[in-house]
């Protein structure tokens, strides 16, 4: 049963927020005595604690960081999630924060660590640390400048050869672009890997540039290979060519208008990114959506995982020549992309959600077309599985290629069906449970090998445990009441009222004009996508345009471990590898 | 489709009023879209079409365009969607899908192109050979989409020629089906003169 009212009959009665509030956390006390703890373990007297954050956070001096990322990786933190820049022009003691986020897998925990530093000081490299700051480091120098010391090549990620400035920072014009001519497109030589520098074969060793415009390479992505007869003895990769600048366009619209943007990150997987965003500002608000709208964020996200993982093995297999996959399994995805039209009138990006809820309620068919679909989609996969997992080709073509160890995809930062490849079981929706994914009985899959293989094999489970969700998801049916919070300063009033009744009327202006205001200080929120944990940290000041929105893109790491994975392989394993670490551009690069 | 009854000065050949292609096929009669309908000339005892030969080349060309998808972002999975099974762009014969520009005669810019990829594109632009026909899908191919900022080109058209602009964002699979029937219209009227 569909209900079109999308407010509940009880009239908010709650506090108007006043925009200077600070943000205090639910579980900051819980934080503070985590991170106490912590403090008291590693004992540097470098570090101190900041108290009331969502995680805990320490401060601490720019001398000391690599002692205390080495003692915190020796504590289990080993996952790098995150590096970034904050910037604070008016800020005193130092301008820039340059943010640490790590993930403690044995003890599925995080600790945010932060370093403040001026505009001329350098930050001493940690690339040696985790490998995934390398590309982590190179991003911050490029947007903001910050420098980092002993980094073994700090040089522009994102933005092209001949940009000026350091684009997030605040005082840097948002549409302020520089042109780049063709000569000054900067030339790659891959580093040739020290295993083959002394090997001496009877061929000529080959520069080949694959890509931007390459079709196994989806349209965005640069490889440079050198080649020594077949073999990769040194590769290096250069992305950007999808920068699209979502961290400095969401510092420029107000908190709803950001939506938009998260849709065209992952874009294969549009609704999880909205998800994610839109559940970051209600955990800043303090507020929570609706079970209804819990509900169906949960189950179009299980779609939309299912359409991710459905492109992914689809392209791949198209990318190693086999075709009839794809045409085979894009049928079900289409029929996945009507579900989500007859939801919101839009196919692929359908920025479905608001903050606080949905925009509006799932047509009254929505359960019987989801069981319809639910129905069909275990013998397409079945039938794919049939058609390559007993073909002696594509078994070749994967087992054994582009592999990575387990501990350097830990150490790569690498999340989701990848680092499950590796047999590692951590799952965001297992490990911090959002929507209710703890009430659902489902397994998290996980393979040994980490190779290309292994990773098909993730993603094909991946697919039935998210067939097993749904079908729980529509026995279970949608929750009655309203689909967005009944909190006129979060979700805008019903039209009716809108024309009706003086007090929305002034409610709707007021939202349109202002926005959404949370209160000042800054969260964290992570969600797994379809490529892993993808995750958005918010700074507010207050204002109605959010300070900074940093996203942790999940695709970042893994590709960033793509040079490694291939050196030693033929071209042809690079591409079949490629694939299937589904690097989605818009994700990479923001 | 009814046949426009399109003045050809230079023509020497009578016109009457136009008919719909295949309805002249009855009488022994070929039109193609653009030309008025003749009367059948029965020379040595068969069926002629007597024409000029840019329409018959046009026609030809308008009917058998082999894409070259130049997508970077989301657009790109929606044109994925339109050459596979539920859409299905074989029905307009341009279903060959070519990644090398030297294969290709209509570039489809499925994507945002930011300053980085500006070089790119313009030197697959020259790498294709005549006749080439572009079309920017969706709304960053065409303005920039609501990306107006730093790193991102407002339009394509920056630094090559469009020939169709196909609205959305991202269009839907028949939105851009719509933009290639109508860069066939647009070819097959003689309307696009390079090459």
């Amino acid at each position: 049963m569909s209900t079109l009212t999308r407010f509940s009959a009880i009239p908010y009665t709650g506090p108007a927020p006043t925009n200077r509030d600070p943000y205090v956390p639910a579980n900051a006390a819980q934080a503070d005595a985590r991170g106490e703890e912590i403090a008291a373990k590693i004992g540097n007297s470098a570090m101190q604690q900041e108290r009331g954050q969502d995680m805990p956070t320490f401060v601490v001096d720019k001398n000391a960081i690599t002692d205390v990322l080495t003692a915190l990786k020796n504590d289990s933190f080993i996952l790098p999630l995150d590096l970034f820049g904050v910037d604070y022009p008016q800020r005193k003691e130092g301008r820039f924060d340059v943010v640490y986020q790590l993930y403690s897998v044995q003890r599925n925990e995080r600790v945010r660590l932060k370093v403040r530093v001026a505009e001329d000081e350098a930050v001493p490299t940690s690339t040696k640390i985790f490998k995934a700051n390398d590309w982590f480091e190179r991003e911050a120098f490029d947007m903001f400048g910050l420098k980092f010391d002993g980094h073994p090549n700090l040089r522009r990620i994102l933005c092209h050869e001949m940009f000026q400035g350091h684009p997030l920072r605040k005082d840097y014009d948002p549409a302020q672009r520089w042109l780049l001519t063709e000569q000054g497109v900067a030339k790659l030589t891959p580093k040739i890997d020290p295993r083959f520098e002394d090997v001496d074969t009877d061929f000529e060793r080959v520069t080949l540039n694959l890509g931007p415009s390459h079709p196994a390479t989806h349209g965005t992505l640069r490889i440079v290979v050198t080649l020594d007869g077949e073999t990769i003895i040194g590769a290096d990769t250069e992305i950007g060519y999808l920068h699209r600048c979502f961290e400095k366009m969401a510092e420029t619209h107000t908190y709803q208008q950001v939506i938009p943007f998260t849709d065209r990150l992952n874009y294969c997987s549009a609704i999880i990114n909205n998800v994610g965003y839109c559940m970051t500002i209600e955990k800043m608000l303090g507020i929570e959506a609706p079970p209804r709208a819990q509900h169906i964020r949960l189950m179009l996200s299980e779609f939309m995982r299912l359409s991710d993982h459905i492109i992914c093995i689809g392209t791949n297999l198209v990318d190693m020549g086999a075709l009839t996959n794809f045409w085979y399994l894009f049928q079900p995805r289409e029929e996945i992309l009507g579900l989500v039209e007859q939801c919101c009138g839009a196919r692929l990006l359908p920025t479905y959600t608001r903050v606080g809820g949905m925009a509006v309620d799932a047509p009254a068919d929505f359960l019987a077309n989801s069981q319809r679909l639910i129905d069909m989609l275990p013998k397409f996969i079945d039938d794919v599985e049939k058609l390559i997992m007993k073909n002696k080709i594509f078994l070749d073509r994967v087992k054994g290629v582009c592999p990575i160890s387990q501990e350097d995809a830990i150490n790569f930062g690498f999340t989701g069906p990848c680092l499950r490849a590796t047999g590692v079981p951590y799952d965001v929706r297992k490990a911090s449970p959002y929507l209710g994914y703890e009430t659902y009985d489902w397994d998290v899959p996980i393979a040994e090998g980490g190779d290309t293989y292994a990773r098909f094999l993730v993603r094909l489970e991946e697919m039935r445990q998210s067939i097993r969700i749904l079908q729980q998801a529509i026995k279970r049916g949608l929750p009655p009441g309203p689909v967005i919070v009944d909190n006129p300063y979060v979700a805008l009033p019903p039209k009716s009222k809108v024309y009706n009744e003086m007090e929305s009327l002034i409610y709707h202006f007021k939202l349109i004009m202002h926005g959404i205001q949370p209160p000042v200080g800054e969260a964290y929120f992570q969600v797994e996508g379809g490529n892993g944990e993808l995750g958005f940290y918010v700074v507010s000041d207050g204002t109605r345009n959010p300070y900074r929105v940093r996203v942790r893109p999940p695709c970042f790491p893994i590709f960033e471990a793509y040079p490694q994975m291939i050196t030693g392989q033929t071209i042809p394993d690079a591409i079949a590898g490629l694939g299937s670490l589904n690097i989605i551009a818009g994700e990479l690069d923001h | 489709m009814p046949v426009q009854n399109i003045e050809h000065p230079e023509s020497i050949i009578p016109r009457k009023a136009g008919v719909a292609p295949g309805e002249g096929a009855e009488k022994g009669l070929i039109t193609l879209p653009g030309e008025a309908d003749r009367e059948a000339e029965d020379l040595a005892g068969g069926t002629y079409l007597t024409t000029k030969l840019d329409t018959m080349v046009n026609w030809a060309r308008g009917n058998s365009l082999w894409p070259l998808p130049f997508g970077t972002a989301c657009c790109a999975i929606e044109f994925m969607s339109m050459v596979s099974s539920h859409y299905d762009v074989a029905r307009f014969g341009a279903e060959v899908v070519r990644f090398s520009p030297r294969q290709a005669d209509l570039l489809i810019v499925a994507g945002t192109i930011v300053d980085k990829m500006g070089p790119v594109l313009k030197k697959i632009y020259d790498q294709m050979p005549e006749p080439k026909y572009v079309v920017a899908m969706g709304a960053c191919a065409t303005s920039g989409g609501f990306y107006r900022v730093y790193h991102v080109m407002q339009g394509i058209d920056e630094v090559i020629p469009v020939d169709i602009w196909v609205p959305g964002c991202p269009p839907t699979p028949d939105g851009l089906m719509y933009g290639i029937l109508k860069l066939r219209e647009k070819i097959q009227r003689g309307e696009i003169k390079r090459g």
